[in-house]
């Protein structure tokens, strides 16, 4: 598991990766599988969640009954190093920004996937080429047909539930590929009747969930088939993950490597290679260049002892997550005084969230209901992708959104009762009792996660006055949603409503403008260095590499030229599968 | 290697921590973003019982309980008459509800901070009505009489106007006696949550009884 290896490093390498999450998890993986040997930094702790999880720990364990606090944002259990504020590591808002960006940072072995939400939707043949459909955004240097197999390589080695359901835009998996979804919970079914009454489509969601065992032996067969070795390693270590037993929340993470986590999924079997070194807290600061124009390490601060040190490798790929992969090239050397990489003027350029919204409501008939286990895979099973994938030019915004629901009975939190306020006044002793056990779980609400079209106003670039305390120029953000963003989010304020009210709740929707979450708060934010099909409007190839310094490539949601409604962590690790592929083969030949 | 080991901040280092981020404004509702500051805040030397929590350990609450022995002792008495022992489980206070309470007015955030006027206040506010109306404090009448008191003020929509800060109070005290009882598994079973247990084999999905019972078989 992963157990670092020495803090010693080697003198050479033939690849340094920046950052443990997704996007590094996979390039770390794939290096080592085929041979390479792979220095990882990751600015955080060591962190092992086969022993760190607090799977079955329960809220009367936990200070505030495990409640959410500001500095612990999505409770006490969460699986964060890190959230919205890094002690030690500012971030500044630019005067002027509509509203501040709020910049969510995991410092931790394996970054944000060891919490993420696991829902892993492949972006659709649309999204790929998005101008040419609306003339708004750019189209992506690749097609959704190149993109396919990838997808699929990167579902059978990390587990996804789901169904295909031949949607338009939302891709079917190849056969075989989806491991079946859980069955529904009851409310889920409600709002899939909700649904149906007003077209709107529920579907099995997909997440990143073994909802079975997976076949080791089979999978790492089909998935490297010219490489004994690696086979051999991801055969056992795929076999090795339980599948999910449907209780603990995943947002804890898994400790039985249930779900995707980079530190449970990608980094295992990476160390396994012995290929592989890693050292945490290691802040790496700028990308060091050699007088040949090539990238010939990073230089880093060493957290521990605050010594700043070098260490050298043929390829250097950043994957410190998108903004701050932004950073370390902005404030790496470059001939040009506008950061490393960056003819083309983007670094930091074309930052996007997704747009999102949610609304709930009290639903009577979930009221008294006899009690079931409702836990299931700690996330949602059901969701509803974009349905009206033809109707924009009614619609009057330009892309879509896709809807993340849930409610029930889930294991009860400090806030879980306010309804009882409205509900049940003036009531104390056991009749209170009666009410709190009929009122429980009777709710239920929908979240939207919709489309960002890239614009001028939303970047983010160094604070010409703050430094953090390693003494690293900080980002600054700029912000302002343009009205596709507003009116989408209007639009999925009545469609909720309107589901809620099919489901016999009642909600009132809120204007676009009241109900837009703040910026960066979806955690998705993406776009920073963005690929392209040649230099001058993007940082980077269709591969990851940078225009401008062949052997330094990107692997994170930087390089993203569009942020489709369909969560991004999927896309990064097909894109960093594929770019490392890409990687390896210039490698071999010597044309890098 | 593991980050050095770091014993518990005591409670001036993890106010001065947080006195950092709040500069920073990292109390999640205010308007201003994350992490606007000026210069940088330090960082932690290690790990922090609430930033970066030691799960193989038991935890630690950090901060220094406000509550005096006798509003502890208040506390139990109206969370006890709130949420009794009956049939449908414990009483709040065989469940941790007042230490609950005394953590949750404790704690330094903003939310927390005002919970614990609301509350402090109205524990006083209960004993000098109680001492009016039957000569001793709250905890020290029978409850009969601590009835007659909850009756006076449990309802902010039928409560005498000069006894509304008692309405509020109760208000606010109530919710939080709910959210400390039901958050412990002690009382999960009477309230209708069965999960948090491993299960075997396929998501077994809500019962056909369920189902059939909310018309949903069409859709499963
Ligand atoms: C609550 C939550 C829910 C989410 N749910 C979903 C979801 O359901 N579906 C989905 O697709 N996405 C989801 N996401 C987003 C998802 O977590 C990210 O897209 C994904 O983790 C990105 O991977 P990454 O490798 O780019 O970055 P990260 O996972 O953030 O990893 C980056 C790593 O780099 C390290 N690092 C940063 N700077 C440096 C530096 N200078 N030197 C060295 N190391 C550095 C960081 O410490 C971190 O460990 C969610 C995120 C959050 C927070
Ligand atoms: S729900 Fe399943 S996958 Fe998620 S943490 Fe629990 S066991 Fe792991």
């Amino acid at each position: 598991m992963p157990i670092l290896t020495d803090r010693k490093t080697q003198t050479q390498y033939d690849a340094i990766v920046v950052g443990s999450g997704a996007g590094g998890g996979m390039a770390a993986l794939i290096l080592a599988l085929n041979g390479a040997k792979v220095l990882m930094i990751e600015a955080g702790r060591n962190y092992d969640p086969t022993v760190e999880t607090p799977m079955f720990h329960t809220p009367e364990q936990a200070p505030l009954r495990g409640e959410r606090t500001p500095d612990r944002f999505f409770g006490y259990y969460d699986a964060t190093v890190g959230g919205w504020q890094v002690a030690g590591e500012p971030y500044t808002n630019k005067p002027g920004s509509e509203g501040a960006f709020w910049w969510w940072r995991a410092r931790m072995l394996g970054g944000r996937t060891n919490h993420w939400g696991r829902i892993s939707l492949r972006f659709g043949p649309h999204d790929f080429r998005c101008a040419s459909r609306d003339g708004l955004g750019v189209d992506w240097p690749m097609t959704y047909e190149e993109m396919h197999p990838w997808y699929d390589r990167v579902e059978k080695l990390i587990g996804v539930y789901g169904e295909n359901n031949g949607i338009e835009n939302a891709p079917d998996s190849s056969p075989g590929v989806l491991l079946p979804p859980p069955k529904p919970r009851i409310g889920e079914l409600m709002a899939r009747k909700a649904g149906k009454k007003l077209g709107v489509p529920v579907v099995a969601a997909h997440r990143a969930v073994l909802s079975q065992p997976l076949d080791g032996a089979r999978l790492a067969g089909e998935l490297f088939p010219g490489n004994a070795r690696a086979r051999e390693i991801m055969a056992r270590d795929m076999s090795l993950r339980a599948p999910c037993f449907w209780a603990t929340h995943c947002v804890r993470g898994c400790s039985i490597r249930a779900n995707f986590q980079s530190t449970t999924v990608l980094i295992p079997p990476a160390l396994a290679t012995g290929n592989l070194d890693i050292i945490t807290d290691a802040m790496v600061r700028e990308v060091v260049m050699g007088k040949d124009g090539r990238a010939a390490g990073v230089h880093y601060i060493d957290k521990p002892t605050r010594r700043d040190r070098v260490v050298k490798a043929k390829v250097v790929i950043l994957a410190a997550s998108a903004c701050e992969t932004s950073r370390i090239l902005l404030n790496s050397q470059s001939k040009d005084r506008a950061g490393l990489a960056n003819s083309s003027g983007q670094v930091g350029r074309n930052l996007m969230d997704s747009v999102g919204t949610s609304l709930g409501a009290h639903i009577p008939a979930l009221e008294d209901l006899p009690p079931y286990n409702e836990d299931g895979a700690g996330g949602l099973h059901v969701y509803t992708p974009w349905w009206l994938v033809r109707e924009h030019e009614k619609l009057g915004f330009p892309r879509g959104y896709h809807i993340e629901m849930g409610g029930g009975r889930q294991m009860p939190t400090t806030r879980s009762f306010g309804m009882l306020d409205a509900k049940a006044p003036g009531v104390y002793g056991s009749r209170l009792k009666e009410e709190a056990r009929r009122y429980y779980g009777a709710s239920f609400s929908f979240s939207g996660r919709g489309e960002m079209i890239p614009n001028p106003d939303c970047y983010c670039e160094l604070d010409p006055h703050v430094v953090d305390q390693w003494g690293i120029p900080v980002l600054r953000f700029h912000w302002k949603w343009s009205d596709h963003e507003i009116r989408q989010a209007e639009h999925m304020q009545k469609t909720f409503a309107a589901l809620l009210s099919a489901m016999g709740g009642q909600a009132t929707p809120r204007s676009g403008r009241e109900a837009i979450q703040r910026p960066g708060e979806i955690i998705h934010e993406v776009g920073t260095a963005r690929m392209g099909a040649k230099p001058g409007d993007s940082v980077t190839n269709p591969y990851g590499q940078t225009w401008d310094v062949k052997n330094l490539f990107l692997m994170d949601g930087a390089v993203l030229p569009g942020n489709p409604d369909k969560n991004p962590t999927l896309t990064i690790l097909a894109l960093a599968w594929r770019g490392t592929e890409w990687l390896m083969e210039k490698m071999k030949t010597g044309t890098l | 290697m593991n980050p050095p080991e770091q014993g518990f901040l005591s409670r001036r280092e993890a106010m001065r921590w947080l006195a950092g981020t709040a500069a920073a404004g990292s109390v999640a509702p205010a308007a201003g973003a994350p992490g606007e500051t000026e210069p940088a805040p330090p960082a932690l030397p290690g790990r922090h019982p609430v930033h970066d929590p030691d799960f193989t350990k038991s935890a630690v609450f950090p901060w220094e309980k406000q509550f005096t022995p006798e509003e502890l002792r208040t506390t139990g008495a109206l969370a006890d008459l709130i949420l009794p022992k009956d049939e449908l489980g414990p009483a709040a206070s065989e469940v941790g509800v007042p230490g609950f309470i005394d953590e949750w007015c404790s704690a330094p955030y903003e939310e927390n901070r005002e919970a614990g006027e609301v509350v402090r206040g109205g524990l006083a506010w209960l004993n000098t009505e109680s001492f009016r109306r039957f000569g001793r404090p709250f905890d020290e009448i029978e409850t009969p009489e601590r009835k007659v008191m909850a009756d006076l003020i449990c309802d902010e929509a039928t409560a005498a106007p000069d006894l509304l800060t008692g309405a509020r109070f109760f208000k606010r005290f109530r919710q939080l006696c709910l959210g400390g009882y039901y958050t412990h598994p002690a009382t999960w079973k009477q309230l209708g949550y069965v999960g948090n247990v491993p299960v075997a084999g396929p998501y077994p999905g809500p019962p056909r009884e369920l189902i059939e019972r909310l018309g949903l078989q069409d859709v499963v």
